[in-house]
């Protein structure tokens, strides 16, 4: 057992309204700058759809990730030999057309042109050039394009489902798409530092923070095809690699990370997970079939006493044990079993977990019989000549998860390789807590009916009543547990800080003339 | 004339060496973060393959194989004393030279016309390039027109570049040789002399560490078992600042 820590997340997705607010915070603090304006370390995607940069999750095209091949893990597209023999050239690396060309608009103009008979414009110039561009693509092109033919049908997600699974997805009356808020992983396993041949990004061995050294950076680019979640990014202008630092200088000061602290709809939990650094070489190389639960295997229980005696054995701090044991991201995962990591399948073992939505499954349609309802409504009323009713009823418990809107083998190869055993347990247990809540305040729902959805769940009521909090109750401190970072640790051994008591205090360390040193 | 050969010959070499070292560790020392490839692959990517690949390996060929025949002399002689093998050896040369002209020309082509990447190219970059350009120009004519290079370079040149490293330069040999051979010479000096200032760096750090590397790397900031113990918590580390 090597216990240590991470600080680990879960975005709620029933609960994002894609916004873009956790964006445009991320934009303004860390990546409004020169050769980073195309940047997006969190972006918002809707899906279905190809995402940013278009159709990331295909690794056929950009080789990202780790691959098993008779019980061993290799990069897909970089290490040792495929990287050092790409070098000059990586052929599986995306470039500025597959993200966007970034661009801004000529505002001066509208008040710089001279007196006209048209009225001036601002036009869109890019970034790179500075020459007027038609813009084709931005990072959120496909913003609520569900259904689209360049878009939402060209979701890699949707390779292993029917043909005529994928048109019922994309009916008209059934179409429905949620929001996927994206940013560093921050994995155990990280394919970016794996692939990097400076040795350059590494991972914080106190928080599990992975970071860029920009001074060691020699831009060979191979974390950018390393990554399978596209998150790390080439600077074309300093010639350097960049990704999100999950604001560890916000985090050391005991704030939430920007994109987190401006999240409108509150999705997002952040806190300290332990886990079992012994356990994650087994968990990489775990069977298809045991994939996701191999990889929450690795994290514990902060409870337990076997696994707080060998955390602080490794040095970790009692506060930041603490925290763990508060952690909302422990609850989600691992008490309640609700949150699952994006794309497991790729073996880097990410740390942020999503609870996949509910809300696109859980309606279905039924065809009705309209006739009647119509003639009621008067001439100046708008009425539609279809004969679908969007049904929310919760007569049949679990019936509209299995004709949901949305396949579950969608969903299952987005949060659980595949596996529609595993969201759909999920989504039971979102399902039931709504029951639950829905006899205790709208009390359409019998009590027996409740009680039985989520003793189907595996959901006790007390459970429920904690879901139901952290999910819509949560105040700021219950959904970001953040540990002290200890700086004065790290401090202290660089400098003794009881020694110059007496002398000049701030900035520098001389003593005066007159006392010497 | 003498005074010129001397210059050329004797003090440019020496010059450039000791700025190639200075600046070097100057650069690498205080501005680690100017070391980079700064690829442009990001913003073209096609046609850059057809002409970063082949002159990468181009040079790197070049480079090894001038390096070779200043190492080892004897060997590359006794090789070249079969005819046959000769032209093999200068075949292969001249090949590789080759490659690298119509890489760059590529390469040179490529920055010209493409918007995006003007806007990466600073002014080093375009006297690398020419640079570069002329060198390997001069380097092709010389192997059609004085043949046969392998041999006199390990014959003439070797001994007079290994009397520089021994401080004793013995320039007679070179001053007698064709004005194209002498501009390639002091082509590589000043190439030499200069790199410090160009994109040429990320030569010096290439990866080669990576191979032995574990493929995941963690950093601790500190040592935080020991700094728990009030007994250990300096042992490792001593304050510094008394
Ligand atoms: S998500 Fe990508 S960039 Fe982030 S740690 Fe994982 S592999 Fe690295
Ligand atoms: S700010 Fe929150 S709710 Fe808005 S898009 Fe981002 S994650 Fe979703």
């Amino acid at each position: 057992m090597d216990i240590r820590s991470q600080i680990s997340m879960v975005f709620h997705l029933d609960k994002c309204i894609g916004c873009h607010t956790c964006s445009i915070a991320c934009k303004n603090i860390w990546t409004d700058r020169k050769g980073a304006e195309y940047m997006w370390w969190n972006n918002v995607e809707t899906k279905p759809g190809t995402g940013y940069p278009g159709k990331w999750e295909d690794q056929l095209i950009y080789k990202g990730g780790w691959e098993k091949q008779d019980n061993v893990l290799s990069l897909k597209g970089a290490g040792k030999r495929k990287g050092l023999s790409n070098i000059f050239h990586n052929p599986n690396m995306p470039v500025i057309d597959d993200y966007y060309e970034p661009f801004t608009y000529k505002y001066l103009d509208l008040i710089e042109s001279p007196a006209g008979d048209d009225q001036p414009t601002a036009r869109p110039v890019s970034l790179i050039t500075g020459d007027p561009i038609d813009i084709k693509m931005g990072p959120n092109w496909d913003d609520d394009l569900s259904g689209s033919p360049d878009y939402a049908r060209k979701d890699p997600n949707l390779a292993n489902l029917s043909p005529a699974e994928q048109e019922a997805m994309f009916q008209l009356e059934r179409m429905a798409f949620f929001y996927l808020p994206r940013i560093c992983n921050h994995c155990l396993n990280p394919a970016c530092v794996a692939s990097c041949p400076s040795g350059a990004i590494y991972k914080r061995g106190e928080d599990g923070i992975v970071l860029i050294n920009q001074n060691e950076c020699r831009a060979w680019r191979m974390c950018v095809t390393g990554c399978p979640y596209k998150k790390s990014y080439y600077n074309w202008h300093s010639g350097k690699s960049e990704k999100c630092i999950l604001c560890y200088p916000r985090i050391e000061a005991g704030h939430a990370p920007a994109c987190m602290h401006s999240c409108v709809g509150r999705i997002r939990y952040l806190g300290v997970i332990l886990y079992d650094a012994d356990k994650i070489e087994a968990a990489a190389l775990a069977d298809e079939a045991n994939l996701i639960d191999q990889q929450l295997d690795i994290l514990q229980d902060p409870f337990d006493p076997e696994v707080i005696e060998s955390a602080k054995q490794n040095g970790v701090a009692d506060s930041t044990i603490r925290a763990a044991q508060f952690s909302p991201v422990y609850k989600f995962v691992k008490k309640w079993g609700m949150a699952l990591p994006l794309h497991a399948e790729w073996r880097t073992l990410p740390m942020l977990f999503y609870v996949p939505p509910l809300l696109p499954v859980m309606a279905s349609l039924s065809e009705v019989d309209n006739t009647e309802q119509a003639a009621k409504m008067g001439d100046i009323a708008k009425h539609w000549d279809d004969n679908w009713l969007y049904d929310t009823s919760t007569e049949e418990l679990w019936g509209s998860i299995e004709q949901a809107r949305f396949p579950l083998q969608y969903m299952a190869n987005l949060f659980s390789a595949g596996d529609t055993e595993k969201v759909k347990t999920v989504i039971k247990k979102l399902m039931a807590v709504r029951i639950y809540r829905r006899w205790k305040t709208v009390g359409d729902i019998s009590e027996e009916k409740s009680n039985e959805t989520l003793q189907q769940a595996g959901l006790t009521a007390s459970t429920a009543e904690d879901i139901y909090y952290l999910t819509s109750l949560a105040k700021f401190d219950d959904r970001f547990v953040i540990p002290a970072a200890h700086r004065e640790q790290a401090i202290e051994m660089l400098e003794d800080t009881g020694d110059k008591k007496g002398s000049a205090g701030f900035g520098f360390k001389e003593g005066t003339a007159r006392r010497g040193p | 004339m003498n005074t010129l050969n001397n210059f050329l010959f004797i003090a440019l070499p020496y010059i450039a060496i000791v700025v190639f070292l200075v600046g070097n560790i100057y650069r690498y020392v205080s501005t680690q973060f100017t070391y980079s490839s700064l690829s442009a692959q990001f913003l073209e990517d096609k046609q850059g393959f057809w002409g970063t690949v082949p002159f990468h390996i181009g040079i790197l060929m070049l480079f090894l194989g001038h390096l070779a025949i200043f190492l080892f002399p004897e060997a590359t002689l006794a090789w070249n004393s079969n005819p046959v093998r000769l032209i093999i050896h200068e075949g292969i040369a001249f090949t590789f030279g080759l490659t690298v002209l119509i890489a760059l020309i590529g390469l040179m082509l490529r920055r010209l016309f493409n918007k995006r990447l003007r806007v990466v190219t600073s002014k080093m970059d375009i006297v690398i390039e020419l640079l570069l350009l002329t060198q390997v120009i001069l380097g092709c004519w010389i192997a059609l027109g004085y043949r046969w290079g392998t041999s006199w370079f390990a014959a003439d040149l070797t001994p007079y570049l290994w009397s520089i490293f021994q401080f004793d330069p013995q320039i007679q040999a070179v001053s007698a040789l064709p004005l194209v051979i002498k501009l390639h010479i002091v082509g590589a000096f000043v190439i030499v002399l200069i790199f410090p200032f160009t994109r040429l760096v990320h030569f010096l750090v290439a990866p080669i560490h990576y191979l032995w590397r574990p493929y995941q790397v963690v950093i601790w900031y500190w040592d935080k078992q020991k700094i728990r113990k009030s007994s250990t918590a300096w042992t490792s580390h001593r304050p510094q600042n008394n």
